[in-house]
């Protein structure tokens, strides 16, 4: 309840947001007319069915994707009018799929994430040393630092690329499904991290799968079908048995989360069966 | 070789000789390489020597240093004064040109064959130095080179136009494609003016043979600023280029230009491999094998990579010019064939036993 944002009036107080958005690839439109403000210091959750934009939608908002319509704000600039090394000390994007360069080692990827901080004169200070040492340790990956990403596992490796964008120490971070070649101790390690930046000030925001994780983890929940946004919200006043039905056309039930109150998504059986009473 | 076991452990290829280099604990790493870079520049320095003293003309040590200290104008002190250092000064010039732009070439294709002449700009230059010679019978270098940096400006351009068009803009693999074709048509552009007129194409055999013979002082003073200017241009774009190779959406994110990194390394090619082709002819391999190699020693960071390819590559150059000296005495062998003796199966065992993955 303390940390709702304000019902209403999302344009209020928020550093990023992206109004009347046509998003589109070529040809291809994927959103239009799209509002979103991303509430300050909140962890915004974006779910929705494969395909439905959430991508899309986020390289939009880091400017990876220029709007055919409308505008991105960060800060009250329009984003494109700002020097993009400016936007890249404010605001980080962990992109879907990223490249490893070859024979790369994780201590080198991670501190490539300090382009930003410097200059062609001030190329490596103590702040950068500080920042690449502690995004490892967040990230749990120190002792992986001279090993080869190419050669590391998939979990590992996501974990590596999450300390690249955490080296980068934007206030606004955006990550596209950091969870996904996880293990479900890994994902909650990665999800409890992102609570973690979330609780020290950071704003986060980040693509999730799992509606249940989503639940528990946001304070701010955007659900999206078809490019559009169908609901946003506090996950407990927005998650309901319809709005899963039509946004993953999928039966279930609501319960309560017995550990944190949120919702709990129950898929509805094939074939029921009573259990005893 | 070991050919059977490499392709058994797909691993091993890598880890060897790599990872000697590779882990002598980080911190050491950069005090390592940068050592390295002094020892290159010794053994540049060495390899300078022997091409100035080496050569179809036995000189002796005694005179060579004469040559510069009391210059008596006798026919050794001139062939070392005006042919030799030139020359020499040129391997150097051209080999760190190359070298460079190869480096640079595969980091923005993200191909690690990627070769100069893989974009078009050795074709371009090319085709304006065969227009120059053969339809314009303009046979004075410091005409042709205009036509050279020309040519390898317009085919950046066109290149670059064409891999762009459409709204999702450029990408290493649009710009390879456009490349790749570009330089087929000036290709076959230039073989078909020398067909016409066999007089240009004895003109110009030494030429597009690749050869640092036949060049003056002069030639060299002319494209030394234009060297320069994509040495420094190149040697700037590492950091970027570093970032890029992440992606261009992480590129992106961490602050990276990225339609101004392409266009500057662009810039950077076509200045380099202009003048390279304008006083050497298309060399081939050269910047093709020796950043690939260099990958291999120093890894994927571009700030070693680049200075080590423009170090590196005029080493072998050089190298391979004094071989052709001295095999075919008192003739010689032109160092653009010597290269691609050389150059081949090297390119091939590359090619062969790394795992040619993304960079
Ligand atoms: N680079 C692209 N070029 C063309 N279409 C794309 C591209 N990326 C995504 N799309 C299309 O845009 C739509 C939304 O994709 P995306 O935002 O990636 O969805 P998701 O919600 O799964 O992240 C999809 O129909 C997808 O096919
Ligand atoms: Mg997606």
């Amino acid at each position: 309840m303390a940390a709702a944002p304000a019902k209403g009036s999302p344009l209020m107080a928020s550093r990023l947001s992206g109004t009347s958005l046509t998003l589109a690839y070529d040809q291809r439109v994927v959103a239009t007319d799209l509002n979103v403000s991303i509430p300050d210091e909140s962890f915004t959750v974006i779910i929705g069915p494969n395909a439905c934009g959430k991508s899309t939608l986020l390289r939009a908002l880091a400017r990876m994707l220029k709007p055919k319509t409308g505008a991105v704000h960060l800060d009250g600039s329009v984003i494109t009018s700002l020097p993009s090394k400016e936007v890249a000390r404010r605001l980080g994007l962990l992109p879907q799929s990223s490249i490893v360069p070859d024979g790369i080692t994780v201590a080198d990827l991670v501190a490539r994430g300090r382009y930003p901080h410097q200059r062609l004169m001030r190329q490596w200070s103590k702040a950068d040393e500080k920042a690449v040492a502690e995004a490892m340790r967040a990230t749990d990956v120190t002792e992986l630092g001279d090993r080869i990403v190419d050669e590391l596992s998939g979990g590992q490796r996501q974990r590596v690329w999450l300390a690249m964008a955490l080296a980068q120490e934007t206030p606004i971070l955006l990550l596209d499904e950091p969870t996904t070649f996880l293990d479900i101790s890994h994902q909650i390690e990665v999800l409890d991290l992102c609570a973690d930046l979330h609780e020290t000030g950071r704003t986060m925001v980040a693509v999730l799968h799992d509606l249940n994780q989503a639940c528990r983890y946001a304070t701010h929940l955007i659900v999206m079908r078809g490019g559009a946004i169908v609901a946003e919200g506090e996950p407990g006043d927005v998650v309901t048995p319809e709005l899963v039905r039509q946004v993953f056309e999928l039966r279930c039930e609501i319960i309560q989360d017995p550990q944190t109150g949120t919702p709990l998504i129950v898929p509805e059986a094939r074939r029921r069966v009573t259990a005893p009473a | 070789m070991r050919p059977a076991e490499e392709t058994a452990v797909p691993v091993a290829g890598t880890g060897e000789e790599a990872g000697a280099a590779r882990d002598p604990g980080r911190r050491g790493r950069p005090a390592v390489l940068a050592t390295g870079l002094v020892v290159g520049m010794a053994v540049l320095a060495l390899v300078a020597m022997a091409s100035v003293a080496l050569g179809a003309r036995g000189v002796s040590f005694g005179t060579v240093i004469d040559a510069f200290l009391a210059p008596d104008g006798s026919n050794d002190h001139t062939v070392i004064r005006e042919l030799r250092v030139p020359r020499t000064l040129l391997g150097i010039g051209v080999g760190a040109t190359l070298g460079l732009a190869g480096a640079l070439m595969q980091s923005l294709t993200r191909n690690p064959l990627a070769d100069p002449g893989l974009l078009g700009v050795n074709e371009g230059a090319a085709l304006g130095v065969t227009l120059a010679l053969g339809l314009f019978g303009l046979s004075d270098p410091a005409v042709y080179v205009w036509f050279a940096f020309g040519g390898a400006a317009l085919t950046s351009v066109a290149v670059y136009a064409l891999a762009s068009s459409g709204r999702s803009g450029s990408s290493p693999v649009r710009l390879t494609l456009a490349g790749v074709a570009f330089g087929m048509v000036c290709t076959a552009i230039a073989s078909a003016i020398l067909r016409m007129d066999a007089q240009t194409f004895d003109r110009m055999r030494f030429w597009l043979t690749g050869s640092l013979a036949g060049q003056t002082a002069d030639t060299l003073v002319r494209l030394a600023p234009f060297m320069a200017a994509g040495l420094v241009l190149g040697l700037m774009l590492a950091r970027p280029l570093n970032t890029l190779a992440l992606g261009d959406d992480a590129g992106k994110a961490l602050g990276v230009g990225v339609n101004r990194t392409r266009i500057l390394t662009g810039v950077a090619v076509t200045l380099l491999c202009g003048a390279a082709t304008a006083a050497a002819g298309p060399l081939w391999f050269v910047g093709l094998i020796v950043p690939h190699a260099v990958r291999a020693v120093v890894g994927p960071d571009q700030r070693w990579v680049l200075p080590y390819s423009a170090l590196a590559a005029p080493v072998l150059l050089l190298a391979a010019d004094v071989a052709g000296r001295l095999i075919a005495r008192p003739g010689e062998v032109q160092v653009g064939i010597v290269w691609a003796v050389i150059g081949a199966p090297i390119f091939i065992m590359l090619a062969r036993r790394r795992r040619v993955a993304a960079l």
